[in-house]
């Protein structure tokens, strides 16, 4: 019996497909369109698993672009979804911040894995994946060097959380003189203030799972350790605890 | 379609007699309209005063960008919508209005009757900040006269104890007859969506011969009943049961109460100034009609209150009657005592009444529709 999940992200649209454990998963960017985005990763995922439709009992849809997907059978918030997989990837977590491209939350869980309270940030990119992209971009860098690039530096202060304005403070910071790796690490401090404050307001025992696509950068998981002064886990699978969850849900 | 959903279906307010402004239009051919805009507005003497009281519009964005002529743009927006539509002349009710009459319930508020002064007489009153000590019910009661002589100047009529103790029992059978309407919500499953509710509470606001008013609500009941008597469901008894409480409701926020029953739930209670909070309290008929319109106004549960320790009262109540799963927080943008209540009625919610708690912060604009309905949803889910 099989469950695919679909979480349909603003910057990647995750699929997993799920039987009790995750069988595969797919990994494609979202592009522009999120319907077709969310699509195409069904198709991919079913092919290179030599499935039909009809073999899936359950297609279950997550992410901003879950509205628009009509070949899902349910549709699932994602932080009920990175609730389910987050306790999945790690039964004893109780705490979850998921960084995502346009939106951040951090998820208080029970032992069941179920949501008991959760808090986003506002209307705006502030502190998000995109903030991130947008920024570091105007450094001229890729967002999947920022490990790199921070290694060997001291962070520059950013006082902009608004994704506008950072990248205006970016450039006359450099402007200054100041270093684009201290910049690059600056930005990374702003991320993890801005997750400081959401986790601030949920309770947290003992360690955090950090899910969502920005997990897959040691810096952020770094730096948002050292400000809170706990441990904070990821797993090599973070950044599919969206889809993961709808799987395990669609299972349920 | 069950019989109900096309009974609300078919209930439209403008096609209604005697509802809206053609109603008003046709009343300020023999009396006087007197605008409110909040429940802290002691209607009863309003009516004694043989005048129409009448909410002000206030709850679209449609004139936010007028109003933002004047106003500071980081305003609540329903200061900003009130003041823009006078500005405008697009509310039918400020036209007709002779007098608006105002409480200093917020800055934002008071400061903003300064400039509506400018384009119609406003009388304010000079709200107390608390309510637990005898000086604020001096000090509301001196309120009250004052209000009562500026009435009775402006309209020159004399309002006496014999037709204020008529006008209170008037507004006491139409808060009872609301009351009984909204608490068929307390069944389970509730026969009424949130929506529905509000429909109701609207048509029967703007209907002005309260016994029309009275006499629909009243129908409304018994349409409502008959169907739920024959066993007629149509909301499902596993539908997470929500009540709404914080800044008012209505319009342009009515988002969120869609949203909520988008999502599977149902709004089951309003605690808030369009819903319970202005009915729940009836004024006393037994006692000297100033003092009594003088306690129940002054004891509004309202955010503008320091401590405000009613609302916590009303809220232990109705999450207990309403037999609510989650509490729903809203609060419009700027609304700085709502905004800053909402640690308190969290801690409230979750630690004593152990229900799941979440505050939305939000304004008229639709620009937030997808983000809250990612939060309301996963609220929904949680419950």
């Amino acid at each position: 019996m099989y469950s695919v999940g679909i979480d349909i992200g603003s910057v990647a649209t995750k699929g997993v497909i799920f039987d009790g454990e995750m069988v595969d998963y797919i990994v494609i960017p979202t592009g522009w369109n999120p319907k077709e985005a969310g699509v195409d990763a069904l198709n991919k995922l079913l092919e290179d698993n030599n499935l039909a439709k009809k073999d899936v009992n359950q297609i279950t849809a997550t992410g901003y672009g879950r509205v628009s997907a009509d070949f899902a059978d349910e549709v699932v918030t994602e932080i009920t979804c990175h609730a389910k997989g987050g306790h999945f990837l790690d039964n004893k977590v109780r705490t979850i911040i998921d960084i995502g491209g346009q939106d951040s939350k951090a998820i208080s869980v029970d032992e069941n894995g179920n949501v008991m309270d959760f808090i986003m940030n506002d209307k705006c990119a502030a502190g998000t994946g995109k903030f991130l992209e947008v920024t570091i971009n105007s450094l001229g860098e890729n967002i999947n060097d920022l490990d790199e690039l921070t290694k060997n530096t001291e962070p520059q202060e950013i006082n902009s959380m608004c994704t506008v304005f950072a990248e205006s403070e970016v450039v006359s910071l450099l402007a200054q003189g100041a270093s684009k790796e201290s910049v690059a690490l600056g930005i990374v401090d702003a991320i993890a203030n801005r997750a400081q404050v959401l986790l601030s307001k949920v309770p947290i025992n003992d360690q955090i799972l950090f899910t969502g696509g920005l997990a897959k950068s040691e810096r952020i998981k770094k730096v948002l350790s050292d400000k809170l002064g706990r441990k904070i886990i990821t797993s090599s699978n973070s950044q599919l605890a969206g889809a993961l969850g709808a799987a395990v849900i669609g299972l349920e | 379609m069950s019989n109900l959903d096309e009974f609300f279906e078919e209930l439209r307010p403008d096609e209604l007699d005697g509802y809206g402004p053609i109603a008003v239009k046709e009343l300020k051919k023999e009396k006087n309209v007197v605008g409110t805009y909040c429940i802290f507005t002691p209607y009863e003497l309003i009516s004694a005063a043989e005048a129409i009281p009448v909410t002000l519009c206030s709850t679209s964005d449609a004139t936010i960008k007028e109003a933002e002529q004047h106003l500071p743009r980081n305003l609540c927006p329903l200061i900003k919508s009130s003041y823009g539509y006078a500005l405008t002349d697009k509310c039918p009710y400020f036209h007709f209005a002779d007098l608006v009459v105002g409480e200093t319930t917020c800055d934002g508020k008071k400061k903003m009757y300064e400039y509506l002064g400018r384009m119609t007489p406003v009388h304010v009153m000079q709200l107390p900040q608390s309510n637990n000590r005898e000086e604020d019910f001096e000090n509301w009661k001196e309120e009250m006269i004052i209000l009562k002589n500026a009435l009775e100047e402006k309209f020159n009529v004399t309002i006496t104890d014999q037709r204020l103790k008529e006008e209170i029992k008037k507004k006491n059978l139409e808060r009872e007859t609301l009351k009984e309407f909204y608490q068929l919500s307390q069944l389970t499953p509730p026969p009424l969506y949130g929506t529905e509710i509000l429909q109701v509470l609207d048509i029967s606001k703007f209907t002005f011969d309260k016994s029309l008013a009275n006499q629909r609500t009243r129908n409304i009941i018994e349409e409502v009943k008959k169907s739920y008597n024959n066993g007629e469901r149509r909301i499902s008894e596993d539908a997470p049961r929500i009540l709404i409480t914080g800044c008012p409701i209505g319009q342009a926020t009515e988002k969120v109460v869609e949203l909520v029953e988008e999502s599977g739930g149902v709004v089951v209670c309003f605690e808030n100034c369009s819903g319970v909070k202005g009915n729940e309290e009836l004024v006393d008929e037994n006692i000297a009609p100033i003092d009594a319109l003088t306690e129940k106004y002054l004891n509004t549960p309202c955010s503008c209150m320091s401590p405000n320790d009613n609302r916590i009262d009303l809220l232990s109540e109705l999450i207990d009657e309403y037999q609510v799963d989650g509490v729903i927080d809203m609060v419009l943008q700027a609304c700085h005592t709502y905004n800053v209540e909402t640690f308190r009625i969290k801690s409230f919610v979750t630690d004593k009444k152990n229900i799941p708690y979440i505050s939305l912060e939000t304004d008229y604009s639709q620009s937030d529709v997808g983000q809250l309905k990612t939060r309301i949803s996963a609220f929904v889910e949680m419950l």
